[in-house]
């Protein structure tokens, strides 16, 4: 933007927030509405969300160009940030440090993920009302279930220790104590997002999700 | 001597050393006579008057900085067992030993332990560290700073340029342009004074450039590294507060 680092970094953190961070916690609820209310609950939620008005557009400017600069951008500045924990062993900065990890990770992670749901669903090798046992097929598997274990839990230090420095970064938390006890409330919803997606992860491991996969295969074989 | 030298106690001393700018660094190992209260200056003064390396073979005085001795100054940063500090205040008996020094390599080192800090210089430069009252005729005085004010914001001006929040942050570094911790609480400084807050645009629009506040990616470790207990971290917020207001306030043309 302009040349100028200051409105590329500001943008960077907004979009962090706004709207990736509000898409992060819908994507986490909507999961979660495979551990709450099984199968038929998760594909009402899929459903809802695809059933949106113009949700070629939404997808585009709510999800994809955001996380496409954010990552990017990010990518860059994890780059020129040094990693110094082993000389400032505080906590602050290991945050500090697993931003920028945790952010790689994501970004790696983003990116596979999107190639084997979003990209497969555009691609007619699955359809929205198959997600539940595509992901069943995916999770089962250990490989990849520890993959996506990690990589969650990655996903959700990096949004909710990213949406403290955004209280920091646009002035909004300015003493040590706001800065305390924002902390405190951004580790509590890192426990709170990783436990929705991990009771999801563990719920599209279940039978519920693989008698219908294996149905839908007979099926498709006859 | 040798006696003496097995009945004395020692200290012992790695310190990285530097001939030129360009040439790499290196590390010689020294075993200096305890005396009582020594500090890391006085040791350093000992290798000047006696180079002599623990191996017994005499090498050149190790060069540093120094000047106020009573920490006030600055100049006599370096890195102490892997920290940045100022080595009048490094105590010996405080110091684990072997004593590890090192200069502070976020900046250009000259010599051995001796450092170019010009880019805070720079950086004060860059943001009007200063207040102007220079005019063509008499300006009369200018407003008062109240009495609680000017206590927070002596606290501020304490800064002495010393470099350690610079060595400490993980931003500074040559691949960001990033202005440093120091500069950024003394434009809050600045700007806190009633004079000063008259040219309080110019000092947000320095940090809303390149390298400015922008490049602070909140590791923290400066607030814990600083000397002097400057509320960096604070300062840093709240500029971040004031340079956001100032955007907006940009944008709407206010």
């Amino acid at each position: 933007m302009s040349g100028n680092s200051y409105y590329s970094r500001k943008l960077h953190s907004l979009l962090g927030v706004i709207p990736l961070g509000l898409f992060f916690i819908e994507h986490a609820l909507t999961n979660y509405s495979a551990f709450e209310g099984g199968k038929e609950k998760f594909l009402d939620s899929v459903h809802g969300l695809h059933d949106l008005p113009l949700i070629f557009f939404l997808e585009m400017f709510i999800i994809w160009l955001p996380i496409l600069f954010h990552g990017v951008y990010g990518l860059y500045l994890a780059f020129t940030s040094n990693l110094n924990v082993g000389r400032f062993n505080y906590g602050r900065n290991w945050a500090f440090a697993l931003q920028r990890i945790t952010g790689v990770i994501t970004f790696i992670f983003v990116i596979w993920h999107v190639w084997q749901t979003r990209i497969q669903v555009a691609l007619g090798n699955t359809t929205y009302d198959e997600l539940g046992e595509h992901m069943h097929s995916i999770v089962t598997q250990p490989g990849y279930f520890t993959l996506y274990f990690i990589a969650v839990l990655a996903a959700v230090f990096h949004f909710s220790n990213g949406l403290w420095a955004f209280l920091v970064s646009w002035g909004i938390t300015i003493g040590p104590r706001a800065q305390r006890v924002s902390s405190r409330i951004c580790m509590g919803i890192f426990v709170i997002v990783s436990v929705l997606f991990l009771l999801s992860l563990f719920a599209f491991r279940g039978d519920e999700f693989a008698s219908a996969s294996a149905a839908i295969g007979t099926l498709q074989l006859g | 001597m040798a006696d003496t030298a097995t009945a004395q106690r020692t200290v012992k001393f790695i310190i990285t050393r530097q001939e030129r700018p360009d040439t790499a660094p290196y590390t010689e190992e020294f075993d200096i006579p305890y005396r009582p209260n020594m500090n890391v200056i006085s040791a350093l003064m000992e290798i000047q008057r006696n180079p002599v390396k623990s191996d017994g073979t005499r090498t050149t005085p190790v060069v540093w900085e120094s000047n106020c001795l009573e920490e006030v100054c600055g100049a006599c940063s370096m890195v102490i067992n892997g920290k940045p500090r100022q080595a009048c205040s490094a105590l010996i008996d405080k110091l684990e030993q072997p004593i590890r020094i090192a200069p502070m390599t976020t900046f250009p080192v000259v010599r051995d332990l001796v450092i170019n800090r010009e880019r805070m210089f720079q950086a004060l430069k860059r943001v009007k560290a200063w207040i102007p009252i220079d005019g063509t005729y008499d300006l009369g005085p200018g407003p008062r700073m109240a009495e609680t004010k000017r206590q927070w914001a002596y606290e501020l001006s304490k800064c002495m340029t010393c470099g350690v929040c610079l060595e400490a942050c993980p931003n500074v570094n040559d691949r960001s342009s990033f202005i440093g911790p120091a500069a950024i609480s003394q434009v809050r400084l600045f700007n806190a004074h009633p004079t000063g807050e008259m040219n309080a645009h110019e000092r947000l629009e320095a940090l809303m450039t390149d390298g400015g506040i922008e490049g602070c990616g909140n590791s923290q470790n400066c607030v814990r590294s600083c000397p002097k207990g400057i509320p960096l971290t604070t300062s840093i917020a709240a500029i971040n507060k004031d340079t956001t207001k100032h955007m907006f306030k940009k944008w709407l043309s206010l």
